[in-house]
């Protein structure tokens, strides 16, 4: 059973359709939400919380309607969002505890859960100080541990590694993956960077002014492509010329040749070209897709991907 | 030999109770009340508000030794008119701490927490206006408790007469802390910025005090009692004292009020329309916030 599915999801405000009819289903697991700024990632998730009707279509999270159920949803699931959202003038385990009172866990597992789930997110002494003193990374694993504390099925992260150095992005990444394999609990997480999905989602879906653009599991985006990457150290074109006189489809790219797999014959033509001119073979294989190359060639309109980009 | 390992547990999900409605709206409460007293903050955070109630108990302190010494009864402070006497006190402690329930998690963006939980927008304006409130309500009454007791341990006599009146200016102190609290909580709501909330609430407390005391003065001077009286309606502190005196029967503190039970009515009802059409406002404000 999907954990969201999504039918026909509409969702206009003056000006600007946020939405178009969006339809998907997400498994359990880690569920990568890919799009550029202004894609639609965050208005998708207040919808999903039954905090924001739609426009038009239907949804269901955790087999529960959004327009009906929606404090039933919000009982079940935790919600980190992009922005600060954290008071300074309180320490991090009272602020926890007071957020899992929110969702109902009494007194006691409120506190035993608040002190469990911070060290989870790799907080230890600091948590007794007032939040205003920490560091972006640890305010962000102050609203992480805020959207855990009360154990939800289903937690949605938006852009959990905005603003974070390079090493905090990889804490950040680590301990996404580990919600998802360890904790049991199923993620939706938000980014505009799609090389950081790659490495912790089991499925990514990517939308796009608002519409579906893809949604599928990440080998999926990463298969074989059905060529072959070959680097020489010298000579490459040489063993281009020599290749393509023999009928095989091949171009350069960069310090690389990339050769068209044919059938089996193309990988001995390689191996024997190479012998017969006597060069020295660094690298022959497989060339996979990346996710990014949906952006490239999936995208009727080409979106320019702010990879990387300063918010 | 032993060997000592370090067990992580790992993670354990909750399998125990969820409470309900009731009991969130009940935790929220107590945050906010702690919060207007900087209880669980660092303890510059408790300097306001407990300086301001030490402030409060002074002149009931000084009124009860007064009478102690010099055993003249009139010198305790009628229990009704206290509120009246210190309003620029009471004041003073709602611009300070109704920024703290009402604009603090505005301006840190802490709201969408609590609606992305299971927690009703209704719910959260009520247990703030419920905290506030109940904050003003401590400050209010326990000069007025000490005033009261001091009577009895000093043997002030019709302990009868002196009871009603206690109880009298209990509710007078309840209709007080109400309407100040929803007031202060509306203005604060919509001043999010840090110092901005103290600035508009006491603005509020003295440009309406301002306003009414002229135009008191004028219609006096032009012996118009009728339009000195009314204006009262305009200021809180002058509001709540309207409905204390003409529907409880307290003793008058204010400078001008309108005659007869109707004005304590009409009085009355101005109360109710402000603290409803102040939750009303505080529900839109933070319902708005939580969707941001």
């Amino acid at each position: 059973m999907p954990i969201i599915a999504a039918q026909g999801l509409t969702m206009r405000f003056p000006g600007v359709t946020a939405l178009d009819d969006l339809t998907v289903a997400v498994e359990p697991g880690v569920t990568g939400l890919v799009g550029a700024n202004g894609a639609g990632k965050s208005t998708l998730i207040k919808i999903l919380l039954g905090l924001l009707p739609p426009t038009s279509g239907t949804a269901q999270v955790l087999g529960l309607d959004i327009a009906r159920d929606g404090a039933r949803i919000r009982e079940r699931v935790g919600f980190m969002p992009e922005y600060e959202a954290l008071p300074p003038d309180v320490s991090a385990t009272e602020f926890v505890v007071h957020m899992a009172r929110m969702s109902g866990l009494p007194p006691t597992a409120a506190r035993e859960r608040a002190a469990d789930t911070l060290r989870h997110v790799g907080l230890y002494e600091e948590r007794y100080r007032p939040i205003g003193g920490y560091s972006t990374g640890m305010r962000q694993r102050v609203k992480l541990a805020q959207a855990l504390v009360h154990d939800p099925q289903l937690v949605f992260l938006d852009e959990p590694t905005n603003g974070l150095d390079p090493a905090g992005r990889d804490d950040m990444l680590g301990l996404i993956r580990r919600i998802g394999a360890e904790f049991g609990i199923s993620v939706l997480v938000t980014s505009h960077l799609l090389g950081e999905l790659e490495r912790v989602c089991d499925h990514v879906v990517i939308i796009d002014g608002g519409r579906l653009l893809r949604s599928q599991a990440v080998e999926a985006y990463t298969a074989a492509s059905g060529s072959l990457v070959v680097e020489v150290e010298e000579g490459r074109d040489r063993l281009g010329q020599h290749l393509y006189d023999q009928g095989v489809a091949v171009r350069p790219e960069g310090r690389l040749l990339v050769v068209d797999i044919a059938d089996e014959g193309t990988y001995d033509r390689i191996r024997d070209g190479v012998a017969d001119l006597g060069l020295r073979l660094v690298r022959l294989e497989q060339r996979r897709h990346h996710i990014e190359e949906v952006f490239a060639v999936g995208s009727e309109q080409p979106h320019p991907v702010p990879q990387g980009a300063p918010r | 030999m032993t060997v000592s390992t370090i067990h992580d547990i790992g993670y354990r999900h909750y399998e125990g109770r969820r409470l309900g409605r009731g009991y969130v709206l009940r935790s929220l409460f107590v945050h906010n009340l702690r919060a207007a007293y900087g209880l669980g903050r660092p303890a510059r955070a408790k300097v306001m508000p407990f300086l301001l109630l030490a402030v409060m108990m002074l002149p009931s302190v000084g009124s009860v030794a007064a009478v102690a010494i010099t055993k003249e009864p009139r010198g305790l402070i009628p229990y009704a008119a206290y509120a009246n006497i210190l309003q620029v006190v009471i004041a003073i402690f709602l611009a300070t701490q109704a920024p703290v329930l009402a604009s603090r998690e505005l301006r840190f963006h802490v709201v969408p927490l609590y609606f992305s939980r299971p927690v009703g927008h209704l719910d959260f304006v009520l247990a703030k206006l419920a905290a506030m409130t109940t904050a003003l309500l401590a400050l209010l009454t326990l000069p007025v408790t000490l005033l009261y007791v001091g009577g009895l341990v000093t043997k002030v006599p019709d302990s009868g007469e002196h009871l009603v009146r206690y109880l009298t200016a209990l509710v007078g102190c309840a209709l007080f802390a109400v309407v100040l609290a929803s007031i202060g909580l509306v203005v604060s709501a919509f001043t999010p910025r840090r110092g901005f909330g103290v600035a508009a609430v006491i603005a509020v407390y003295m440009l309406s005090s301002a306003f009414v005391v002229i135009v008191q003065g004028l219609a006096e001077m032009r012996t118009n009692f009728t339009l000195a009286g009314w204006v009262g309606l305009l200021t809180p502190f002058n509001l709540v004292d309207i409905v204390q005196v003409r529907l409880l029967g307290a003793p008058r503190s204010s400078a001008a009020m309108p005659e007869g039970t109707l004005a304590g009515m009409v009085a009355l009802a101005v109360c109710a329309a402000l603290v409803a059409g102040s939750t009303a406002v505080l529900y839109a404000r933070f319902r708005k916030a939580g969707l941001s």
